[in-house]
């Protein structure tokens, strides 16, 4: 009994931390700052979910793990796609004026292309 | 020779000890099956892949990188009930995001990677770049009206842990 409580409570947690992500998602305006939001609802969000789950597992059915490894490969890969997003904000140069100064004769390694391959940020990229 | 040996069959050990474990998770049973299972796969995989991670990553000390995981795993709910109030009470007229440049004293990949994921992880700030020559790193913070405190509190709270853990 004690346990179900439990479980809910995790539950609900998570279910609200996911939907505070989306309501970031909606609500924020510059996509650098919507980037924020998934981030959120893929840690705390779908942790409580998992956690909710491997409770459930140990409490009412057979043992198990599995949820940790979900966890581990999601927390492993979360960062890797929200780098590409970011790197892709940058490459549009939609504030890139915005980014902070480098010591002389480095750049940011998304802008560091050779001289011949650098494109000029359009008008349609904008 | 016998090093030589070792080294030929196991060229990342904790690659296979990993791949044990994960396969034991995958099994949900640690029977002799799945070890015995889970032991071939730890020496083929490592053996086949072996010419695409010429050196060996280094790897933490394991009771160091437990007490960072958790320090970690406490502030993501920390920051996560800092991001929720933030997202829910605060117009975006006052949201002050900021671009924040952290120098860093990391030297090794592995180190710069775990620095970089944490950062990502923990919301309210997100990795996005590094400089050209691997000694700077491009975070954007969400709200930040003193973006010299949140590299601060970066540089003193993870950078300094992973320093000691790698070098």
């Amino acid at each position: 009994m004690l346990i179900n409580v439990l479980i809910v409570v995790i539950l609900i947690i998570g279910a609200f931390f996911t939907l505070v992500g989306s309501v970031g998602l909606l609500k924020l305006k510059s996509p650098m700052a919507r980037l924020h939001a998934p981030t959120k609802a893929s840690t705390l969000g779908v942790g409580s979910l998992l956690l909710a789950s491997m409770i459930d597992a140990f409490a009412h059915r057979e043992p198990s793990l599995h949820e940790v490894l979900v966890m581990a490969f999601l927390f492993v890969t979360a960062p890797i796609s929200a780098n590409f997003i970011a790197k892709v904000h940058i490459h549009r140069r939609s504030n890139v004026d915005a980014l902070p100064p480098l010591p002389e004769g480095t750049e940011w390694a998304t802008l560091d292309a050779p001289p011949d391959q650098k494109i000029e940020p359009s008008e349609g990229l904008r | 020779m016998t090093r030589h040996i070792f080294k030929r069959l196991l060229p990342h050990p904790m690659l296979t000890l990993l791949l044990v474990v994960v396969w034991c998770l995958l099994n949900n049973t640690i029977g002799p099956g799945a070890i015995v299972f889970g032991a071939i796969l730890g020496l083929v995989i490592p053996a086949v892949t072996a010419p695409y991670w010429p050196d060996r990553p280094s790897v933490p000390q394991p009771w160091g990188m437990l007490v960072y995981i958790f320090i970690v795993l406490w502030d993501i709910i920390v920051a996560n009930v800092v991001v929720a109030r933030i997202i829910l009470f605060k117009s975006n007229a006052d949201m002050k995001s900021a671009w924040v440049r952290i120098p860093l004293d990391l030297r090794k990949p592995e180190a710069i990677t775990i620095l970089a994921g944490t950062i990502t992880l923990t919301p309210g700030t997100v990795s996005a770049d590094l400089s050209s020559d691997g000694t700077e790193l491009l975070v954007h913070a969400l709200h930040a009206p003193d973006p010299d405190a949140v590299r601060d509190e970066i540089k003193s709270r993870y950078e300094r842990r992973l320093k000691e853990l790698f070098e």
